[in-house]
Parts: structure tokens; sequence; C-alpha cells
């Protein structure tokens, strides 16, 4: 019973609650990678000629770019060309009404808990659904409509919006930023629009589900948010996966920008497929996030709760350029069975009293190796610039590792960088305590679990607390025993 | 209602119990005193089912169910509550939360719901007023920056919300100073009633000036060397525990006479 390896085997066993496949009629593209399959897929998308020259531009920077070797994990071969890069639901490209979305599919995402007829949407939530590589849905169109937000799917933004899309696409994650980057921007599939226009406080969460269903399809979706002078949103993105044997690539890009005054509050519950507990198959979770506070007393604000993916990489980021402007990284990441996470945040000061605050939450079990990698960076005219960083690692069992890698980066003199760590282990003594008032020990470390992580959960909106909550009870399920 | 006999238990392989018999009956308050290292919260650990303790023999019954068998969140579902000499600090977790999941939970172990969350924070503040534990901490986290004394009375406070059927106090009158000694002793006497049972455990005869018990036990190397009343606690604070240790030599050396 006190055991941390009964814990551990627990842990091990437990099941992925996501894990299923849907059957459906799909248009996929064959097996591989080469300008072809650029050109496949921009074709498929009736694409304007600019922006297939971008998707070749980025290809090629991905056939020369060379893969990353500075992270804390060893990077497993990816076989590029055993990927199918485009797949979508066959029946039609673009539904007038829900009524025409396939049963098959509706039914796929009400077992993930999304009903997407919009009667049944939560209240005040507007979704758009990614599965495979396209948009399916995108609920409370209108209503959004009528105040001039635009949220969409990326590939309608490129036919309807084209001067926003083509202003602001590739302007903060560049099409040669790193590997993966460029090969999203080379063969990114669809994703998620959205403008909120001057003055305009979006008054309702807006929000992306991303499912992979298919097989051997890498999942390359972009994200492009746009808010406008003194402007607000809350965006929120949701994913699960099939479970596969194989691993598969999940390449996305997030791209933010906050004019002057301007808040964007980005949230990310992310759960695909860890792989199963000798660490065979799940998904690659390389994705690169940034922000950028490009007018003065702007604010960014990323929150993440990972619990999912065999390997996560991200950093989302923000860079600091209008002046007075703020820029937030909230994370939890959890690493259970064999999952690695290498993840953290940059924040760029270049405006002048910039202010930015990391909270970093790491939990790992059963051998689960968690990182933390960050990097403040202050420049030369970031005077009087401010960031404070808390980072701390929780362990369960003795098996798993944490690790943190901070790197701060001053050229200014006025500037103020603080930062704290700590580690800890729940302890035997809280389990006891928590048992001898009636409590389990499941329910005492997810109780111990939700303490510790609060922080950062109460960042999230409150339908996704919830989840994010439950999540991390699942994921952590027989942990402790 | 607690039935303990010859109960032998170590840990790390060294004997701490060597045989405790105790009869408890509702209604009773029973108060265990003895040097350091006799064992007393040794017998705490045991009955509340601390896992570094191994039971090598005899019989724990509460109300004629096998104590041993049970695991410790079980035993608190049955009615044994511990008031721990050291409460431990969980962070981020509040106290108001952690307390309306362990009532929850002992409700469930009844067959009973959930209590609405208006009802609950009704007991709650009623509970609150009867310790005089200070609103302020309800709503922080568990025991996190609470000074000494605060823990031992949020302990005090838990006991008053979870209405156990036998109460273990671990020490809990160290490290108090006289005013919160004095409040905690009066909520322990408000709560005591025909239906439940206290086991106080202690160093000093000093708490006992303000929760009378009716059996006084007298814990040294792992047995009950003497059982009496009030009276034998006052005894044992003139005399010492020297005194006691004494009287056991002597016994003993008796004994190999008689051998």
């Amino acid at each position: 019973m006190n055991n941390e390896n009964d814990i551990l085997e627990e842990l091990a066993n437990r099941e992925y609650e996501f894990g299923f496949v849907t059957d459906i009629d799909m248009d996929v593209a064959p097996l591989g990678l080469s300008e072809d399959t650029v050109r496949y897929i921009s074709e498929k998308k009736n694409e304007p000629s600019w922006l297939l020259d971008w998707r070749m531009k980025a290809y090629q920077a991905f056939l020369k770019e060379p893969l990353p070797t500075w992270q804390n994990f060893t990077l497993p071969d990816i076989d590029f060309q055993a990927a199918s890069y485009y797949a979508a639901p066959r029946q039609q490209a673009k539904y007038q009404s829900l009524d025409e979305v396939d049963p098959e599919l509706l039914a796929t995402f009400a077992k993930l808990g999304i009903p997407l007829s919009e009667q049944k949407v939560l209240a005040g939530v507007a979704v758009d659904v990614i599965f495979d590589s396209v948009s399916v849905a995108t609920t409370y169109k209108k209503q959004l409509a009528d105040l001039g937000i635009i949220f969409c799917s990326l590939g309608e933004a490129v036919q309807e919006h084209p001067e926003l899309v083509s202003k602001y696409l590739g302007s903060v994650v560049p099409h040669s930023d790193n590997i993966f980057a460029a090969l999203n921007a080379g063969v990114f599939s669809d994703g998620s629009f959205v403008y909120i226009p001057k003055g305009v406080r979006c008054p309702m969460e807006l929000s992306t589900y991303f499912r992979i269903n298919a097989e051997n399809n890498g999942q390359f979706e972009r994200t492009l948010i746009i808010a406008d002078e003194n402007s607000y949103v809350s965006y929120l993105e949701g994913c699960t996966a099939p479970k596969r044997d194989t691993n598969q690539l999940h390449a996305a890009v997030v791209e933010l920008i906050a004019l002057e005054g301007a808040e964007i509050k980005y949230s990310t519950v992310q759960n695909w497929y860890p792989g199963d507990k000798e660490g065979k198959g799940g998904i690659y979770n390389f994705v690169t996030k940034r922000g950028i506070c490009k007018g003065a007393h702007s604010k960014i604000s990323w929150t993440q709760v990972e619990t999912g993916s065999a390997i996560t990489w991200k950093y989302p980021s923000v860079i600091l350029q209008g002046d007075y402007s703020t820029g937030e990284f909230y994370s939890v990441a959890v690493t259970a069975g064999k999952q690695i996470a290498d993840t953290g945040t940059k924040m760029h000061h270049i405006g002048r009293e910039t202010k930015s605050r990391i909270i970093s939450k790491g939990i790992s079990a059963g051998q689960g190796n968690n990182s933390y990698r960050g990097l403040v960076q202050i420049g030369s005219k970031a005077n009087y610039a401010r960031n404070f960083t808390q980072c701390d690692s929780l362990l369960i069992g003795d098996q798993c590792g944490a690790h943190t890698f901070p790197y701060i980066e001053s050229r200014n003199a006025t500037a103020k960088v603080e930062h704290e760590a700590t580690t800890s282990k729940i302890g035997e003594d809280q389990l006891f305590y928590l048992n001898q008032r009636g409590i389990d020990t499941e329910k005492a470390v997810a109780l111990i679990i939700n303490g510790y992580a609060k922080e950062v959960l109460n960042q999230l909106p409150m339908e996704f607390a919830v989840e994010a909550q439950k999540l991390l009870s699942i994921t952590l399920e027989g942990s402790v025993g | 209602m607690l039935s303990i006999r010859n109960l032998h238990a170590e840990v790390e392989e060294k004997k701490i119990l060597k045989g405790i018999n105790l009869q408890v009956n509702a209604g009773e308050v029973h108060a265990i005193m003895g040097p350091n290292g006799s064992g007393k919260s040794s017998l705490a650990s045991v009955l509340s089912g601390r896992d570094s303790y191994r039971v090598t023999n005899g019989q724990v019954l509460l109300d004629g169910k096998d104590l041993l068998d049970m695991s410790p969140e079980v035993r608190a579902r049955e009615g044994v509550f511990l008031a721990f000499q050291y409460p431990v600090e969980i962070p981020g977790v509040s106290n108001i939360n952690f307390l309306k999941t362990a009532v929850s939970e002992i409700r469930a172990h009844r067959g009973l719901p959930p209590l609405e969350a208006r009802e609950f924070l009704r007991l709650s503040k009623e509970r609150q007023a009867l310790v005089e534990f200070d609103a302020g901490l309800v709503n922080r986290s568990l025991n996190e920056g609470f000074s000494g004394g605060e823990k031992k009375r949020n302990e005090i406070f838990q006991l008053a919300m979870l209405e156990p059927r036998l109460a273990i106090l671990d020490e809990t009158d160290s490290g108090l100073d006289i005013d919160a000694l004095r409040i905690v002793s009066g909520a322990v006497n408000k709560l005591r009633s025909a239906d439940n049972a206290f086991i106080i455990i202690t160093h000093y005869q000093r708490l006992l000036e303000y929760i009378v018990p009716d059996f006084v036990h007298v814990l040294y190397d792992g047995r009950i060397v003497r059982s009496g009343t009030k009276e034998l606690a006052l005894e044992l604070e003139e005399k010492g525990y020297d005194w006691l240790k004494e009287t056991m030599q002597e016994n003993a050396t008796a004994q190999q006479i008689v051998i």
C-alpha cells in the first residue's frame, strides 16, 4: 500500500480515454513529402499564388534546416516521408449548416464531449473544430460577425480576408523559424483565424478543438489571431487523438498579434495520446507558439495544461515590443508513463517598462521526464523591464525526472529579473494526513496536485479549469498508492 | 466501543508496543501518559493505521469490527479521528475544500449524500464558533504558514466538523500557550458526548486540569503499567516518571524472586 512502485505500475496501466478511431470517408494525400505534396495541398485548398510561393519558400527552408540538438531528450528518428500531409473528411468542402456534417463526425465530437449543435454548445463558447487537417465546424459565427469579429478556419480566411492573412501570416513565426515551423508553413492544412476589430471586447470564449483521426497523418494546423487596438479576446484550444502504435507528428504554429492596448489570452489543454505503457505510439507534439505585443500597453497571456503526448516540445513566447506591454506564461506540464516534456517560454523584452511573469509547474510521475526551459531576454532599450519567474517541480515516485534550464540575458542595467524555483515530492505524511480524514489515496493525490497547480488552473476560463482538473486526476490516476 | 487486546507492534524491526490491553466505552475519556519513548504516539499511529508500523500480535476491535484490517481512510470513515502531534502543511489546498471532501467521503461511507453547499457552510460556521477557530484560517491553504498553535486548533476544528466516534488527541497540548490550551480543552469538553469517546495522549498533567478524564493509564516501555482515575495523573505529576521507573524495576526484581 505504501509503496511507490505500486503507484508506478498502476500509473503505467492507466487508460487513455479518447483513443477511439472514427470510421469515416477520407480524402488522404499519398504518403510522402515533396514539392508536389505542397502543391497538392495548396491546390486542394484553392489558394492564391502568393500563398503557394510562401509555402514553397518554407519547404525549401525545411530542407536546409537541421534537426535541433539542444533539447533534453533524444530526438527520435522522424521519417518525414512515411506520413501523409493531408487528410480531410471527404464529404464536401464546406458546410452550410451542421445538418450537412457527416453524422459519424458529429458523433465523434459528442463522444469527446464537444457537441457541435449550437444550442448545446457550452453557453458562451464559440467552437471551431479541426478534424485531421480541416476545419469542420465553427459555431456562433453569425453572432460574432455582428460585432465585426472574424472567427473562421484559416483556409476560409485566406479566401475571404486575404489582406489580413497576407499581412500577418508568418509575421511572428517566420517560414524559416525552425525546422518544424518551416514544415508547418510548407504543408499546413488548416487552422483557426481570429480577428478582433478595434475597441471590441469579444463577448465569448473562442475555442478550437483539434482531433487527429487518420492513421499516418501528421497534423499541421496553423492559428493566427489578431487583436486590433484596444480589443480583447480569450481563446481556448483542446486536443485529442486515437491510440495508434506508431508515432504521429503534430507540428503546429500559433501566431498572436496584439496591437496597441489589446489583450489576448490563449489557453491550451493538451491531451494528445501519450503512447502506451511501454512508450509505444503517441503524439510528437512539436509546436511553435509565439505572440507579439506590437503596440504599447498590450498584453499576451499563455496558459497551458499539458497532460498528453509522448513528447511535448513547445515554448509559447512573447515578443514585448510595445512599451509598457505585458507577457505572461502559466504552465502545468505532467509527464507520466514514459512521457517527455521539454517546455517553457521565452520573453523578449524590447520596449521600455515591459513586464513578464512566468509560472511553471512541472509534475513528473512514472518514468516521465519533465524539463522547464526558459529564456528571459532584456534588450538594451528595455528600460525598467521586469520579469518574475517561478518554476516548481513536483516528483511522484523515484523513477521520474525534473530539470530546469532557465536562461537570463540582460543588456539593460535598470531591468529587474527574479527567479524562484522549488522541487518537492508528494510526502507520505501528506497522504497519510488526508487518508486519516477519510480521503482515499487517489483523491488525496488529486487534491494535492490541484493545490499545487492552482495558480495556473486559476488562469483558465471556468469550463476549461474543470476539465483540466479532471484531466490532471485521470493522468495521474493510481500514481501514488 | 474500542477494545485493544494484547497489541504488539514494531517499527523498523524495533518492538514498540509490547502487549497493550485497553477497553474504551462510549462516553469515556481516557488519558494516556508516560515518559518520552514509552510508545504513546506509536499507539496513536497504530490505531490510525500509519504505514511504517507493523502489528505483530493482538487485536483491535471498533464496535466489534476488526480495525487493523481496515485501510487508514476506512478507519477514518468508521469514526476514528487522530489529532496529529505534527499536522502537515498542504500548499494550495484550501482548508475548507479539504474539509468538504473529507465530510463528503465520511458521509458517503454512511450512505449519505454530500451536504448542500449552504448546509456545509452553516455547519462550518457553527463549528468554528464552537471551537473558537479563526474564520481567516478557514479559507487559507491547509496549515500552510499556520503557527504551531493554529495548527493544533485546526485539528480541533476538523474534529468538530467530522464528529468521530473515537478521537485520539496526540499531544495536542504540546506547544500551546495557556490561552490556547484553555480554548482547545473547552472545545473538547463541548464535543464530549455519551456517543463518542476520547483518548488523550499527553506528557503533562496540565491538560487534564481542563479535560477531566474518566481513566488515566500510564504507558511505559510499550505496556500499560498503571491504570487509575485522575488522581493517578496527579501522583505522577508529583513524583515524576522516575518514580515510575523505579517501581517498575522493583516489580521486575520482585518477579524474578518469585520465579
